[in-house]
């Protein structure tokens, strides 16, 4: 009996550092959140939220690169949201600075966070922003009305067959993002 | 002492009858047969959603299923084969044969035993029954990328509970099976002298209490994404879908290898029984199979070559991966040195662990394609990739899970296996296999992507071959049913203890079918 008994305590012993293993590995999990963001930040892939840094502003007159404005609402945030100008022309290495307008049209404050996109897509490393209202959430009043500006400078080494570049925006809502039944993908059109 | 009584030699167990028996049982017999009857419930679960996949997909246009359903259809086929079919049936085999081949009398902990299992059929059924709420099954794939993960109805909830209870299913059999080969093993049993498939086995499980509650963690965190305003994964609080994905294959390419190993486990008990010879390199298959489990932790960013990662990252996991083909292909190479001038015969397990090897290996050599990143980059998410992880599931893990289902079937129930319905389950099962799936590497070069409902004209034929092989392959799956009712009846020949001419292991000392308590009496190993 002894012999089993120690089995048994044997057993216990390694069981518990079995599910300290496990519980371990649970928080390991989360753990790779800040560590993928650590090193999205130190490579420099995924700054998308922070406003870049520019190290060449030689101005190239040479080229002029046409860069259009697009506004998105995703879903049915209750936001009007438009560039005040559709587009401009620019020179590489040229500060420039435009403005979007968005306004809430709901009787309550929602908070929004725009995300930008490119095309083409590879002009995304070569759009340098300084500034922009993409950096952090927007907190809108009932039937606030914003003008917001973007700053950037185009990096000159942007490919030289990129003539046009879109930046477009979609807004999304923070808060009330659940997903309601029936918001089920194959149900909406 | 009283006279012992016909009634106490009786070997039985003792306690509830019925139905009853079934659900507070103990023991490890009953529970690998539980184990493997609810995989085999699955895997026709998962068969009939596959073969209305492949109807759908019997000829361009929309006749048979709506997209949203078809979607719906290839993600529950993914979950409810990994997590229903193919795991739980390798966890039936380890608590059936594990105790058996160590020679110790039940698994360390019986009744955490009993509650591994029966979290199961709950889970099965908030997974299938989740075709039935509003909004229907998840369709997200069995990934379950966000942002499509975030943004489905309730039964993305449900699956990511399933998820949660499969997974600490798992983890409880993985503990248990850990602590069986550690502490139950007779005297003698030393841990080199164990055999393969308890080898593969152990590894296999600490790869799943390592890997198992990653994945937890990520479908947590997508729970919270969707119901509690976290932003892990959701781009417009400032979270990354790429993120998720790092998360997921985190565990899942470990989690590939855990649908792997124990195959690899069966394949080298059946090879040395038929070829007459002991394995060939037993202790390179276990370092082998160690390495393997260690640099599957480093590979994972190969399903990801498409994201943008740096070339830097991709060079790294492509080389990773190219890595894993030397211990793979040790043990492919031992198993044919095994069978090297052995005196082979070609009974029904033999077949379909030759079988095995032959096509398992195919898939190995597309997965290295795969693993080239400039390559991947054209063939991801195409029929390619389809074709390369059922060679390796398919023709690896369930041919293995039928090999060893042949193998030890004498054991389970007494009888032998009906060879001529077994060869014919066997070569049906090959022949079909390769019709349904071979057309698939031409449909992914071409260009075809995976998970669409309707495809471009010039994909029909090798599509509609597919089809006709999948039909085919389903139903060749009923003749197995046949061969197990068979023999689970008492029907065909008797076994002997030993029943196959040159089967060795502890297993094969006790009677067939083996009695409801073994190794009471600790056996001593020399
Ligand atoms: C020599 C060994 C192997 C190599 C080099 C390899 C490589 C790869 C690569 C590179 C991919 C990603 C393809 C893509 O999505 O573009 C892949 C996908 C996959 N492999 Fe393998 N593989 C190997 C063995 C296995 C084994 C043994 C299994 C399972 C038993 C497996 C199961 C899978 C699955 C399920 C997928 C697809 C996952 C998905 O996207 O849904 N592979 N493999
Ligand atoms: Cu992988």
């Amino acid at each position: 009996m002894s012999v089993d008994s120690e089995i048994a305590a044997e057993n216990q012993r390694v069981l518990k550092r079995l599910i300290v293993g496990a519980v371990a590995m649970f928080g390991f999990g989360f753990l790779l959140v800040p560590f993928y963001e650590k090193i999205c930040e130190v490579t420099g892939i995924n700054n998308i939220l922070q406003p870049s840094k520019v190290t060449n502003t030689q101005v190239d007159t040479s080229r002029t690169i046409l860069v259009q404005f697009d506004a998105n609402i995703h879903h049915d945030l209750p936001w009007t949201f438009r560039p005040l100008q559709t587009a401009v022309r620019v020179h590489p290495g040229e500060l420039t600075t435009i403005a979007y307008e968005v306004s809430n049209n709901r009787p309550e404050a929602i908070t929004g966070q725009a995300v930008p996109s490119y095309g083409p897509q590879v002009a995304g490393q070569h759009f340098m922003k300084m500034d922009c209202f993409c950096f952090t959430q927007q907190t809108l009043a009932a039937g606030e009305s914003r003008t917001m500006p973007v700053a950037f400078v185009l990096d000159p080494a942007l490919p030289a067959d990129v003539t046009t570049i879109t930046l477009s925006y979609t807004f999304f809502e923070i808060a009330g993002r659940r997903a309601e039944a029936g918001r089920a993908g194959g149900h909406e059109s | 002492m009283a006279a012992v009584t016909p009634d106490q030699l009786h070997d039985h167990h003792h306690g509830p009858t019925g139905l009853m028996r079934w659900i507070t049982t103990t023991n490890h017999k009953d529970i690998g047969t539980m184990y493997l009857i609810f995989s085999f419930i699955m895997f026709l679960a998962g068969g009939v959603m596959a073969l209305t996949i492949r109807a759908e997909l019997f000829s361009p246009g929309l006749q048979v299923v709506e997209p949203e359903l078809f979607n719906q259809l290839t993600t529950l086929h993914g979950l409810v084969m990994v997590f229903g079919a193919i795991m739980p049936a390798f966890v039936g085999f380890a608590n059936w044969m594990i105790p058996l081949m160590i020679g110790a009398s039940d698994m360390a902990f019986a009744r955490m035993n009993n509650w591994s299992f029966w979290l199961l059929p709950p889970a099965a059924i908030l997974l299938i029954g989740s075709f039935f709420v509003p909004g229907g099954a998840t369709a997200a794939g069995w990934t379950l990328y966000p942002p499509l993960s975030i943004q489905m109805g309730m039964g993305m909830d449900m699956a990511i509970f399933a998820v949660h209870i499969m997974g600490i299913s798992s983890i409880m059999g993985a503990i248990n099976i850990v602590v069986t080969i550690l502490n139950m093993r007779a005297p003698g049993m030393t841990m080199m002298k164990m055999p393969l498939f308890c080898w593969t086995w152990l590894i296999t499980a600490y790869l799943l209490i390592a890997v198992m509650p990653v994945l937890a963690g990520a479908v947590t965190m997508l729970l919270t994404d969707r119901h509690f305003g976290t932003s892990f994964f959701n781009a417009a609080g400032g979270g990354d879908p790429v993120l998720y994905q790092h998360i997921f294959w985190f565990f899942g390419h470990p989690e590939v290898y855990i649908m792997i190993l124990p195959a690899f486990g069966i394949v080298s008990q059946i090879i040395p029984t038929f070829a007459r010879k002991p394995l060939f390199g037993y202790a390179s298959m276990v370092y082998a199979t160690s390495s393997i489990a260690i640099l599957s932790f480093v590979v994972w960013a190969h399903h990801m070559f498409t994201t943008g990662m740096p070339t830097a990252g991709q060079l790294f996991f492509m080389y990773a991966t190219l890595l894993i083909a030397v211990p793979t292909g040790v043990k492919v190479f031992n198993w044919i040195a095994t069978m090297w001038r052995g005196s082979m015969t070609f009974e029904t397990p033999m077949l379909w662990a030759t079988g095995f090897i032959f096509v398992f290996t195919m898939g190995g050599f597309t997965g290295l394609i795969c693993a080239i990143a400039p390559i991947d980059i054209q063939i991801h998410d195409t029929y390619y990739v389809v074709a390369h992880f059922h060679y390796v599931l398919v023709a690896g893990s369930l041919f293995a899970l039928f090999a060893g289902a042949y193998y030890w079937l004498p054991k389970w129930t007494g009888r032998m296996p009906d060879e001529k319905i077994g060869k014919l389950h066997f070569w049906c099962s090959l022949i079909f296999f390769n019709i349904t799936f071979f057309p698939m590497h031409f449909l992914g070069l071409a260009g075809m992507p995976r998970r669409v409902p309707d495809y471009a004209l010039q994909f029909a034929d090798f599509n509609m071959l597919a089809s006709i092989g999948a039909f085919g392959f389903g139903l060749s799956q009923l003749i197995f049913l046949w061969v197990v009712i068979k023999a689970a009846r008492g029907q065909g020949e008797k076994a002997t203890a030993r029943s196959w001419e040159a089967a060795e292991g502890l297993e094969w000392t006790v009677p067939s079918p083996a009695p409801h308590h073994t190794f009471e009496e600790v056996p001593v190993v020399k």
